[in-house]
């Protein structure tokens, strides 16, 4: 769970995470919008299905794959938030669309 | 000198000197490379220029968790936006052809290739992994993840905090919490003295600034109250659906965030995938390119700078920035080898002032074995493809050789990451089990896309080719 620090960070962008609005700081993340929320995981592993929050924010670890306007396996931490990005949870491993 | 202009408008194809990371190191090498009348282009998937130390540096220079700390980027992001570069911010490199010159780009959506005579890999370092047991539960990051949150939108973990590992970074990273209103605690793993260490590694005199510096930030953070536990070992992370604890031999920590740390090592993926020959440090426990004191590698377009070269910290890489940017200077004949030399030499002296401080660094700061090499059967070493220690140690006992056998055995380093995060600990793993040194047992052989892309970003990138011919 993190927090905001408004005094020192004014400017928000609204964006959806899981379809809830939330103002998060500009120069945030997809990834650290989702750590924002509050969200138990970010996605569930292909191979166990166990919830993953990012470890490493930086496109190394790739534990931050999530669906952002609608474009799955997306790393959410090299992604900037723009205003009205939907951000959600992926859940195990990406289906070809039928 | 005559600059050769390159207009942003006319989206060219084709440059001089292109650089790949925005960092330290491809910042300073642009600037010079621009001085010697080379067109440069710089890519880079972030969205502004500083890499990972100065990352958002134009937005946090205001913070006052971090302004002091973003000050001296500042300056040198201000010098490289000043200058005719080609910067592509939020791109990134997924393939690179070294005997072309061809770079393959993506970004937001759309591919395109450009080629360039000469190459500049500045793709920084990246931490090393912390395979401890319980590592993979939500609320366990990195330290530096912590702290890229808190460059990029000054953010902090809310509840109670614990970092644990060792090196610079948790220092740092432990007083810019504490200025942000954030205290916690740190469970230091380390287990060097510091006198003794220091009186072996030597550069302590040379490296004062950088030590001085070191020790205020342990002074600031003690005086401050931050309760540090010292000499942790076996640390494990527990709770069900959410990290809750840091258990180790002795004790037990309450936490909502645990971050772990245990140093920095050079981020070679693109230049291991590229075939450049790379060399085991053993004294840094990693491996990195092998290269001349210009940076220039094995392939004759290619030269790696900074700390994807070797661990130096931003003030080396700016020095190993400059001196690459000069060598292409001479290879692409614009400039002298004796003016070459002759503007090289400040360059060669500030990279050995910086160093100066590293073998101490390295030698106090150096990962134990359980970290290397997770002892328990049960701990998850790949993440992507939940590949544990124990059936590593079962593909080792059968009979992989190394990481590419074990890839084909297990699936590790076969998911998204590409063995990013666990191919120094999947090589460690097996290397003890074989009871051979690390070296021999070799790297994992990264491939393109180094990046992931979508068909339909594939698909646009052919059409375009098709419509430029």
């Amino acid at each position: 769970m993190f927090r905001t620090r408004p005094d020192h960070r004014p400017e928000t962008v609204q964006i959806f995470v899981e379809g809830r609005p939330l103002m998060v700081p500009e120069g945030s993340s997809a990834a650290a919008a989702v750590l924002i929320a509050g969200l138990p995981g970010i996605r569930e592993t292909a191979v166990s299905g166990s919830p993953r929050l990012p470890w490493c924010m930086m496109g190394v670890c790739f534990d931050c794959l999530a669906e952002i306007d609608g474009v799955a396996n997306r790393q959410a931490c090299m992604v900037p938030v723009v205003a009205g990005m939907r951000i959600a949870r992926q859940h195990g491993a990406r289906e070809v669309r039928r | 000198m005559s600059l050769v202009p390159v207009k942003a408008a006319e989206a060219p194809r084709k440059f001089d000197l292109a650089i790949v990371g925005a960092g330290p190191a491809g910042m300073a090498a642009a600037i010079t490379a621009r001085e010697c009348g080379l067109s440069v282009l710089v890519v880079d998937e972030n969205a502004a220029p500083g890499g990972q130390v100065f990352r958002a540096a134009e937005l946090a220079g205001a913070d006052p968790a971090l302004a002091r700390d973003m000050a001296p980027g500042l300056d040198l992001i201000a010098r490289f936006r000043a200058f005719d570069i080609t910067y592509r911010p939020g791109t990134s490199l997924w393939m690179l052809d070294p005997d072309t010159g061809t770079l393959s780009l993506a970004r937001q959506g759309e591919t395109m290739e450009v080629t360039a005579d000469r190459i500049l890999l500045a793709t920084g370092a990246q931490e090393r992994p912390v395979p401890i047991p319980g590592w993979t539960l939500p609320g366990v990051m990195s330290a530096g993840a912590a702290q890229i949150a808190l460059k990029t939108a000054g953010m902090v973990p809310s509840g109670k905090v614990v970092l644990a590992g060792q090196g610079p970074l948790m220092w740092l990273l432990a007083n810019q919490f504490i200025r942000a209103g954030v205290m916690p605690v740190l469970v230091e793993t380390r287990t060097r003295p510091i006198l003794r260490t220091a009186l072996g590694a030597g550069g302590i005199f040379s490296g004062f600034g950088q030590l001085a510096k070191g020790i205020g930030l342990i002074l600031k953070a003690r005086q401050a109250g931050m309760r540090v536990i010292s000499g942790a070992r076996h640390l494990r992370a527990e709770g069900s659906a959410r990290v809750q604890a840091l258990r180790f031999e002795g004790g037990v920590e309450p936490c909502d965030t645990l971050l772990l740390h245990e140093g920095v090592m050079p981020s070679t993926h693109i230049s291991m995938a590229i075939g450049l020959q790379h060399g085991w440090d053993a004294r840094q426990l990693c491996w990195r390119p092998k290269l001349d004191v210009f940076g220039a590698s094995s392939h004759a377009r290619i030269a790696v700078a900074g700390d994807g070269a070797v661990i130096g910290g931003w003030e080396a890489a700016v020095a190993a920035g400059q001196l690459a940017a000069l060598d292409a200077g001479l290879r692409l004949g614009r400039i002298s080898r004796a003016d070459r030399d002759f503007r090289a030499e400040a360059s060669a002296d500030a990279l050995l002032q910086a160093r100066a401080l590293r073998p101490f660094l390295d030698a106090l700061y150096a990962p134990s074995q359980e970290v290397l090499a997770p002892p328990e059967e049960s701990t998850i070493i790949c993440r992507c493809e939940e590949v544990t220690a124990g059936s590593l140690r079962w593909a080792a006992a059968i009979g992989a050789t190394g990481p590419n056998q074990a890839k084909a055995y297990l699936r590790c380093g076969m998911g998204p990451c590409q063995g990013r995060l666990c191919g120094s600990t999947v090589a460690a793993v097996i290397a003890e089990t074989r009871n051979v040194p690390v070296e021999e047992v070799g790297h994992f052989r990264p491939r393109a896309p180094y990046k992931p892309i979508t068909v339909q970003e594939l698909a646009g990138a052919q059409l375009g080719a098709e419509r430029l011919s």
